[in-house]
């Protein structure tokens, strides 16, 4: 589905990788690593040099605006635009049914953005982002403010989104969380991209 | 027309205020005698120099010299635009926008109103040309530097609401619309506040000029009206073709927010 040929720009050396539909790979490693200049990259918000291609369509046969429908994007504290919540949903009515499943209560809908908390944004980011239905989804830290109970329900709702082919980049520093909901584990130090052995897996699983 | 003529002993009467508050300076250790000193100095000098100017360019009445007395002071404008930037784009960036869309806009404007409303003979005198352009251009060029230093910050304190919707595959001009509106109200906010205000809580200066030369009040009224609508249709052109020039630089052809193009990143 995503494939990635020598991505790069200042700050992260030449990544090469291939994201299936329907599979999730984890990334982890230290902050300032170089994860967050990876994830803009590939969402086509900072120049980079390298090829990607998505369904084998180079990303740029594409305009900006056409890639990034297709590969979605939630950084780690999403941004909005205005402080009124609907406004930020194509359908909020359909949004708004799915609120209770992410441990979300419909009250979120009265209040300003601004006043909502973290985790309030990170989860409706999450729908805002998935209302939008892109092909691969590229999560910061999407969970890092939750509760064990929230969490499960965010991983639960993206597994389904993955069975029904969404490709997924999970940034997640938890280990549990990778070895649930991801297949393959990438590390990135210092700039440097590379796959987790095995040893290393098993490592982490224990 | 009957108007009182001036001359230098009144001139000096009325310096005898600044002399006073020079003196008022010293008596409560304001510190400002030295700056206000300088600064009196300056106004004199320049004044003096652009009546020297003027009358020179009044004898000529030839469109070369007038011409390029406008392009100097559509450059003098330009290079107040770029000192104006905070943290906005890079100086030279700032000072070709801003210059481009001054060079527009108050050509424009005023080519339209010497043509069609005032009507000179021959139609580039100097006499009209110089001071409509210059009153046009004083405004368009606060309304260019007020709406350029708005989009810069604006974009930088709403980069992650920009790049949400970025995210979200909207283009860059829906992305930036928001920032790009509150730029264009910050420039024309002069404008309106003043054509709201004016006669209330200020006579406008040029209709208390033609007053005082001697003008009926009502003809005086006409020619400001006349004026402020020039001003508002230039100031309205020449911001938006720099706010909108300042959209494309501040992103690029692939809808990404490029704030490392503004100074200062």
């Amino acid at each position: 589905m995503l494939s990635v040929d020598r991505l790069s720009r200042p700050g992260l050396e030449p990544a090469s990788f291939e994201l299936g539909g329907g599979r999730c790979m984890a990334l982890s490693g230290p902050s300032g690593a170089g994860k967050t200049l990876l994830l803009r990259a590939l969402a086509d918000l900072d120049p980079a040099e390298g090829e990607i291609r998505l369904e084998g369509k180079a990303r740029a046969q594409m305009s900006g605006p056409e890639w990034r429908r297709r590969v979605g994007y939630l950084p780690a504290e999403p941004g909005w635009w205005s402080e009124h919540l609907e406004e930020h949903f194509l359908d909020w009515p359909t949004v708004a049914a799915q609120l209770e499943r992410l441990s979300l209560t419909p009250a979120v809908a009265e209040r300003p953005v601004s006043r909502l908390s973290t985790g309030e944004r990170q989860r409706l980011g999450l729908l805002r982002a998935l209302e939008r239905a892109p092909r691969v989804l590229l999560l910061d830290e999407p969970t890092a403010q939750l509760d064990e109970e929230a969490t499960a329900a965010v991983e639960a709702l993206v597994r389904e989104k993955m069975e029904n082919g969404l490709a997924l980049l999970w940034v997640t520093h938890d280990r549990h969380q990778a070895a649930r909901v991801a297949s393959r584990h990438f590390r990135i130090e210092a700039g440097h991209l590379r796959p987790l052995t095995d040893d290393e897996i098993a490592r982490q699983a224990r | 027309m009957n108007y009182i003529r001036l001359d230098t002993l009144d001139l000096a009467i009325a310096a005898l205020l600044l002399l006073a508050v020079g003196g008022l300076s010293l008596a409560l250790q304001l510190r400002i005698g030295r700056s206000l000193a300088i600064a009196a100095l300056r106004c004199g000098l320049q004044l003096f120099l652009v009546g020297l100017v003027l009358t020179k360019l009044f004898e000529l009445a030839s469109p070369w010299w007038t011409a390029l007395a406008a392009l100097a002071m559509i450059l003098f404008a330009g290079r107040e635009v770029m000192a104006r930037q905070e943290r906005g784009f890079a100086r030279l960036w700032a000072y070709g926008i801003g210059t481009s869309a001054l060079l527009m806009a108050s050509t424009l404007v005023t080519l339209f109103a010497l043509t069609t409303q005032v009507q000179p003979e021959p139609w580039y005198d100097p006499r009209y040309a110089l001071p409509l352009l210059g009153m046009i251009l004083g405004n368009t060029m606060t309304g260019i530097a007020l709406g350029l230093q708005r989009l810069t910050e604006g974009a930088r304190q709403q980069r992650a609401a920009i790049e949400a919707l970025l995210c979200l595959g909207e283009t860059r001009h829906a992305a930036m619309l928001p920032v790009t509106r509150q730029a264009l109200t910050t420039a024309l906010m002069p404008i309106i506040n003043s054509l709201a205000a004016t006669g209330l809580v200020s006579l406008p200066g040029m209709m208390t000029g033609q007053i005082l030369a001697g003008v009926e009040p009502l003809q005086a009224v006409k020619y400001q009206l006349l004026i402020m609508f020039l001003i508002a249709g230039g100031t309205t052109l020449g911001a938006v073709a720099a706010v909108f020039t300042g959209l494309y630089r501040l992103t690029d052809a692939r809808a990404r927010l490029r704030l490392d193009r503004l100074a200062g990143e």
